[in-house]
């Protein structure tokens, strides 16, 4: 075991900014859903756009240095190891000295779980919420685009599926990264400073 | 070569600086512009005080009209095809025979029978019966629309004249009504005003503020607050800045209203050269600062958001009107008359029944293109139970042509005729016997109403409920007292009722939502019992 700079300085400002910023646009979405009231629908609409666009920018970077530096790699799924990883979170968790069954590498930083988890985030859950967002926001030129058949309420049902498969991926995520390691907040250190202990 | 360049780029630098110093100052140009703009605000190059036909004296009303004719010879004739003289409008779209002579309300009902009190507010002299000549020159009233001194008055039950001597109106009111000095009223002709029109459009429904909502005296001096444009310190528009005419005929007429003006901006020559709606000078993309809410205009009418409420000058507008109790005298035979709590208006009255007034109401929108239905004279009406509508909105969702509108929904409960099935005419004002402010007998009123259109009346009389859609339009408030976007982007908005399409902020998939909160819960609890299991386990073994 040795201590790696595991999460570069990019890597953690795109983390950091983008979870800020999927907060906010979680508060303001589901004011302008209209579950509840607070900002008021006008300021609601125009942070949740603005925080948006600084998302998008933030994401055009991201992918960029996850091309770049071959990062992406990190997210190719294995079934390898996983039905462990289960297990461990599953039952050894909850018992005594019970090591993860995961050795984490720099090359291999995250458990077959996770690469799942942030595979689904980045293929799914994002694209559709973005995709549906853009469509909500030029609702105006659909006719031009040629998407002029297309009811609003469509677009607005899958923004909202995304919203909610994105409020449950954040719970599960700030639980999983932020309470499980060893010590129980290991892994949020990590992402704060960058440095972990990995495997050779 | 290097040299030369730099001197050409010395030279463009030194034009830009004047330009951009020109830009700051007012260049002469424009200041001559000014200047002659200045001048140019509008002097009528008669004065109509120096003229002898206008010497007088005059008798009556006619004699004015005739001597203004002398020179206005073919005004007459103009103003004989206007809906202002005929009281009559053909709809081509609907093809229905409207106008005052023809339609029937839920305010004092119709015009038959009961002609010189409705009359009064006619643009004309002597329309006290069906067989007004409505051919005749003399008997237009020019006085009524273009008078500026705002001593002339039509008398209320004088068919359209003024008094020419002193009476008393209401009778036993002691209220005096004194005759005005026609010369001097002769001569102080000039363009319309606010008083002009509002004499009777802030007037109709037989009161103040009574009919239309967003039209009343408040409107003839008011305040920025009240409405941008008519604010009398500010841009003081005359009715007429929009409602432009064209040979006595006005534009913007609720019949045929203009849901939508696609023309935008009015240019002369290319456009319709009428200003009746917003968009003849704002366009259609109107706001500058903030682009999402020109993103709402091929959906939402202007007046939707830029009229938050109507009524708001202080005067009261009538909701709802029932006949259905008129009718109860004290014991010297006079009819009853109760106040409103805040003593401004009639809650009842014996003569016409119960009202609700209400001011600064917010209004109701529904989907409109325009096209408006009435329900005529002798059309067969549903009176199951349900509401009968005076008018019926035409418009929704999928059409491209219609918009989201406001309205003064009118409540009325009039008297029907129960076995025909239609809506009856009752014979008001009059000194008769069959008059119902005389005798309050409804089947001799109804009776006498109804053959005066040439309708049968049973006999079986009853009242239903009736409701008047009367688009809003005027009261536009200052851009800051706009409805905010919540006001219809929220669960219980003003467009609750308003059906057809999604919008956000009002519209949800419920069990999207039970399901998405269910995961949500779930998942919450899944990570706390979690966690707490850790802590308790690790407690123990710890």
């Amino acid at each position: 075991m040795q201590t790696a700079l595991v999460f570069s300085r990019f890597e953690r400002f795109w983390h950091w900014s983008q979870a800020l910023l999927i907060i906010g646009l979680m508060i303001t979405g589901f004011e302008i859903h209209g579950t509840y009231q607070w900002l008021g629908f006008e300021q609601a609409s125009s942070l949740h756009k603005t925080m948006a666009w600084t998302l998008i920018v933030l994401w055009v970077f991201a992918i960029f240095w996850h091309l770049t530096t071959g990062q992406w790699r990190q997210y190719v799924p294995t079934g390898q190891n996983l039905l462990a990883v289960v297990r461990y979170y599953t039952v050894g968790i909850f018992q005594k000295d019970v090591p993860h069954p995961y050795k984490k590498t720099v090359r291999a930083k995250h458990n077959p779980l996770q690469r799942l988890a942030y595979l689904g985030f980045k293929l799914l859950i994002s694209p559709l919420i973005w995709i549906t967002g853009l469509l909500y926001m030029y609702y105006n030129d659909w006719p031009a685009l040629g998407l002029g058949g297309l009811p609003l309420g469509t677009v607005a049902f899958l923004h909202t599926l995304a919203a909610f498969a994105m409020l449950v991926f954040f719970i599960g995520h700030v639980y999983m990264a932020a309470f499980t390691g060893h010590p129980w907040y290991s892994y949020l250190k990590g992402m704060i400073t960058g440095y972990e202990e990995v495997e050779e | 070569m290097c040299h030369e360049s730099s001197g050409m780029l010395r030279r463009a630098m030194m034009l830009l600086g004047l330009l951009l110093a020109a830009s700051f100052a007012v260049s002469p140009a424009t200041a001559a512009q000014d200047v002659v703009a200045k001048a140019a605000k509008a002097q009528s190059t008669a004065d109509h005080s120096k003229f002898k036909e206008l010497q007088g004296p005059f008798a009556n009303g006619p004699e004015v009209t005739k001597a203004c004719l002398a020179c206005h010879t073919e005004a007459a004739k103009q103003l004989h095809k206007t809906t202002h003289w005929k009281w009559e409008f053909y709809n081509e779209l609907t093809n229905q025979k409207l106008g005052k002579k023809t339609v029937i309300n839920n305010f004092c009902v119709a015009v038959s029978t009961n002609w010189p009190r409705c009359t009064s507010c006619h643009i004309g002299y002597g329309w006290k019966d069906d067989k007004f000549d409505l051919t005749s020159e003399q008997n237009v009233d020019c006085l009524v629309c273009h008078e500026t001194t705002g001593t002339y008055k039509k008398f209320p039950a004088g068919a359209g004249h003024p008094v020419y001597e002193e009476k008393e109106f209401p009778p036993g009111s002691g209220k005096k009504w004194l005759p005005p000095d026609l010369v001097k009223v002769a001569q102080s002709v000039g363009k319309t005003s606010r008083r002009n029109c509002g004499a009777c459009h802030f007037f109709g429904g037989g009161g103040d503020a009574v009919k239309h909502g967003d039209l009343d005296s408040t409107m003839t001096n008011p305040n920025i607050e009240l409405d941008v444009h008519m604010d009398a310190k500010g841009l003081n528009f005359s009715c007429a800045e929009c409602h432009t005419t064209g040979s006595h005929e006005v534009t913007g007429s609720r019949y045929a209203t203009k849901a939508v003006d696609k023309n935008g901006i009015d240019v002369p020559g290319r456009t319709d050269d009428t200003r009746a709606t917003c968009e003849s000078c704002h366009g259609l993309t109107p706001h500058e600062k903030d682009a999402k809410l020109n993103d709402h205009t091929d959906r939402v009418a202007c007046q939707s958001c830029h009229i938050p409420e109507f009524a708001r000058g202080g005067r009261p507008t009538k909701m709802l009107w029932d006949w259905s109790t008129a009718g109860k005298l004290d014991e010297k035979g006079k009819p009853v008359i109760k106040k409103t709590a805040d003593g401004k208006e009639n809650a009842y009255d014996g003569m016409k029944g119960d009202f609700r007034w209400e001011e600064n109401v917010v209004p109701e929108y529904r989907w409109f293109n325009g096209v408006i239905k009435y329900t005529l004279m002798g059309e067969k009406i549903d009176d199951s139970g349900g509401v009968v509508p005076i008018n019926r909105l035409d418009g929704s969702a999928s059409d491209p042509d219609s918009r989201i509108w406001p309205f003064k929904r009118m409540e009325g409960k009039q008297p029907y005729d129960k076995k025909h099935k239609v809506l009856t005419v009752p014979h008001v004002f009059g000194q008769d016997e069959a008059a119902f402010w005389k005798t309050y007998d409804w089947p001799k009123a109804l009776k006498v109403g109804m053959q005066s259109v040439g309708l049968d009346f049973s006999g079986e009389y009853g009242f239903v409920e009736t409701e008047y859609w009367w688009p809003i339009t005027h009261m536009v408030a200052p851009k800051e007292k706009a409805v905010a976007c919540d006001g219809c982007h929220s669960r219980d908005g003003r467009l609750a009722k308003v059906g057809g399409f999604y919008m956000p902020g009002r519209d949800s998939f419920p069990w999207l939502d039970k399901i998405g909160w269910a995961l949500v819960l779930l998942t919450l609890a899944g990570v706390l019992g979690h966690g707490l299991l850790r802590l308790v386990l690790s407690g123990r073994k710890g």
